[in-house]
């Protein structure tokens, strides 16, 4: 492990256990680093894990392992490849973007900030998202979803753009919003019922979540280099529960 | 509307002659059992309503009212008791699931009572507590396999100034009696029995759980005392909540509901239980059974080391499983996943809710989990690896010693708790209309529970039974509860069937060493 100069602070992972990089990324980061690049990254997890600090920036070359920025707070994290399993677990603030595509479970509970796929990402992802207050998470999935997206979601929004896709077929795949109960999901083209959780329905779009998506959406392109041109006005879905209380007269007295 | 016709459960008898017409049970009952009729001029109870708290009996002046479980019998029915008709009834009524709340009432083998304490006669003198040392402070924790000590040598003998410990120790709690509060979420009770809970554990030196629900602002002075839980619907969950405790509990299951999720029903999610939460006013907080992130053993071990890295090494982190038929494989996984404890949630574990079918019969007692845990930890070589406590229905200290001479490190106590301040196990916890302020957050009924007479009453029961827990060490002539720790022979079996002795690892009554 070694400080290559300037402003920027370079850690060459190579070989390090996760233990002694995280360590020595607390440990930079409490001593006042802004800028970390982390080189030569291979599946090492919990980069990121509880971190905090608003004005923090960590580049990651090579692809970070498991719980990624769980339960971080405030940085912003750039992945320059893929990423694995159980992404932005539990975070509370910050934002995180993928320069591919991702494993399972990505924003687990995410409760504030943003997490930005360049490509697809795997199995229940953006389940158990919930806003509160001021945190409001936003996940952006350039590509595909597998199934389960937004289950027991009670907040944020996902929105989910399938870039490489033709769009014949859903964006997403089954058991979408399952036991959602809050928060929004807008898809690009369209999705058939069948594969929608029973508690949400599908809606057209109006101008507020055409706002809303063009807001967003400039963001996602501008971190992700990416030239969306207006596809905010492509055909979109929007999927939002049908009560806040799916599970509220299942019981006798 | 439905018509209700399950029939009365309670009569709550008034005596004319001592009432005063006061009105006192009429402004007390959140119920509605008690009204008074203007054109009568006097109280009237209407029993159907009374759910058998006792609250009104207590707090009646001239003491004219006793609640009395309802004589009105059907036929007498072996299989047909007056209880499976009442459920069939509600279910008829609104093809609902039946709620219920504390733990199992069911007739099941209670084998604490199946078992019989040692004491000392002659060869091995017994201790008198009163007068002699006696110590019940308990590590919860890893301990190492082995102890290295650096000496020096003065003149050739060893420098006892200079003895080191070489061996690096994973961070341990100390707890002055092998007694802890089990977890109850701010939420499920009130504000006031979270408060009591956080003074009584400080006040008596040990610690309380704040279960899924987050820790109030307020409660953060209590942190040395505190164990913050970690579900699958991680509410309240964040940076300042995770370093605030002394542990990290992942809390997979619950006793009284193995395999069943949480759920806080929007109406109880209050401004204040919204903030600790950190979810909107008025929506439900949904925990479900399965944490989606933990298909496996190595799932599990990923979100041990996600909180360990979390809170940079410096707290144990612990999983919470119910007993059931598979607990000691379950148990020796979760050891082996990296947990510095494992909480066994027996059968008889309670909750603020949870299906009547699932708590009466789902999962095992405790007492056999317990065993069975710690016999296959000893076996596998990894009992020091990580702390047992167990918890599920401790009734008193003689419960809370048998467990340890079973293997426990130390026992978490739930109901025991709710009923030192003041709780009648009712069972109706799911209502939210708990008159005695504990399960509710109806701010007319949770300041009746004053927090400071809360706190010394939970300060005096852990008292109480560590007094007691002393005398009957010192009867055994141990002076120390970890001798007593997983010591066997200190117990034996009554009335249980060999497979049972087998399993609890028990001798029977009359057989010697």
């Amino acid at each position: 492990m070694e400080y290559l100069g300037g402003s920027v602070l370079r850690i060459d992972a190579k070989g390090i256990h996760y233990k002694e990089l995280n360590e020595k990324i607390n440990e930079v980061v409490l001593s006042g680093a802004k800028d970390i690049v982390l080189d030569n990254i291979n599946g090492q997890r919990y980069i990121g894990d509880n971190l905090s600090g608003s004005d923090v920036k960590i580049t990651i070359n090579g692809v970070p392992g498991n719980d990624l920025a769980a339960f971080m707070d405030g940085p912003t994290i750039v992945v320059n490849a893929n990423a694995q399993d159980a992404l932005c677990n539990t975070m509370n603030s910050g934002k995180v973007v993928i320069h591919g595509s991702v494993g399972d479970i990505a924003g687990y509970a995410m409760r504030g900030g943003k997490l930005f796929i360049k490509n697809n990402v795997g199995y229940r992802s953006g389940i158990h998202m919930k806003s509160y207050k001021d945190l409001f998470p936003v996940i952006i999935v350039g590509g595909t979803t597998g199934d389960f997206f937004g289950e027991y979601m009670a907040g944020g929004m996902g929105i989910v753009l399938g870039l490489n896709s033709d769009l014949k077929k859903s964006v997403v795949g089954n058991y979408i919003g399952t036991g959602m109960h809050g928060g929004v999901i807008y898809l690009r083209g369209n999705v058939e019922d069948y594969q929608l959780g029973k508690e949400i329905k599908k809606f057209d779009l109006d101008d507020n979540d055409r706002a809303a998506l063009k807001k967003h959406l400039s963001e996602f392109a501008a971190d992700l280099n990416l030239d969306l041109k207006d596809i905010y006005n492509d055909k979109f879905v929007k999927l939002i529960p049908y009560t806040h209380r799916p599970y509220g007269k299942l019981y006798a007295y | 509307m439905v018509k209700r016709t399950a029939p009365t459960e309670f009569i709550v008898e008034r005596d004319e002659d001592k009432c005063i017409q006061c009105q006192v049970c009429c402004r007390m009952c959140s119920n509605d059992a008690h009204v008074f009729e203007e054109d009568l001029n006097e109280v009237i109870t209407e029993h159907k309503k009374c759910v058998g708290c006792h609250f009104c009996e207590t707090l009646c002046p001239t003491g004219a009212l006793e609640v009395k479980r309802s004589t009105s019998e059907t036929r007498a029915n072996a299989n047909w008791t007056k209880k499976a008709l009442t459920d069939i009834t509600k279910q008829a009524e609104t093809g609902g699931i039946l709620l219920t709340g504390m733990g199992c009432d069911r007739p099941y083998p209670i084998y604490w009572d199946h078992m019989l304490i040692n004491a000392s006669q002659v060869t091995n003198p017994s201790i008198d507590p009163l007068r002699e040392p006696m110590e019940l402070k308990t590590y919860i924790g890893k301990k190492p396999d082995r102890i290295e000590i650096v000496t020096h040598l003065e003149n050739g003998k060893i420098d006892p100034s200079k003895v080191e410990l070489k061996t690096k120790l994973s961070t341990m709690l100390k707890i002055e009696t092998p007694i802890m509060f089990s977890a109850m979420s701010y939420g499920s009770i009130s504000y006031n029995a979270c408060t009591s809970l956080a003074r009584a554990a400080q006040q008596s030196g040990t610690l309380y759980n704040t279960g899924e629900g987050g820790l109030h602002k307020d409660l953060y002075k209590y942190a040395g005392n505190t164990i913050v839980q970690v579900a699958s619907g991680r509410f309240g969950v964040h940076k300042q909540y995770l370093e605030a405790g002394v542990a990290i509990e992942i809390k997979i299951g619950q006793g009284a509901k193995p395999g069943i999720g949480g759920h806080l029903p929007g109406e109880k999610v209050s401004e204040d239980v919204s903030q600790t939460r950190m979810i909107p006013v008025g929506s439900d907080a949904i925990s479900p059974a399965p944490h989606h992130d933990i298909y496996s053993i190595e799932d599990l071990r990923q979100l041990i080391y996600a909180l360990k890295e979390a809170t940079r090494y410096k707290k144990p982190i612990g999983v919470k499983i119910s007993a059931v038929h598979n607990v000691a494989p379950i148990a020796s996984g979760v050891v082996r996943a990296g947990a510095d404890y494992v909480v066994i949630d027996g059968l008889r574990g309670g909750t603020g809710a949870a299906p009547t079918v699932i708590r009466d019969n789902v999962g095992i007692p405790i007492e056999l989990a317990l065993a069975v845990v710690d016999a296959r930890l000893r076996e596998e070589g990894v009992r020091n690896h990580a702390s047992i406590i167990a918890a599920g229905g401790f009734r008193n200290s003689g419960d809370v010693l048998k467990a340890i001479a079973l293997g426990a490190d130390a026992v978490y106590i739930g109901t025991s708790a709710l009923i030192a301040m003041g709780c009648h196990v009712c069972q109706k916890c799911y209502t939210g209309k708990c008159n005695w302020g504990i399960a509710t957050q109806d701010p007319y009924l949770t300041k009746r529970l004053n927090p400071e007479i809360g706190a010394q009453r939970l300060s005096n029961l852990i008292r109480a039974w560590s007094r007691e827990i002393k005398e009957m060490l010192g009867g055994m002539g141990i002076n120390s509860i970890d001798s007593l720790r997983g010591n066997r022979e200190q117990l034996r079996a009554i009335g249980l069937s060999d497979t049972d002795m087998k399993l609890l690892g028990l001798k029977p009554a009359g057989e010697a060493w």
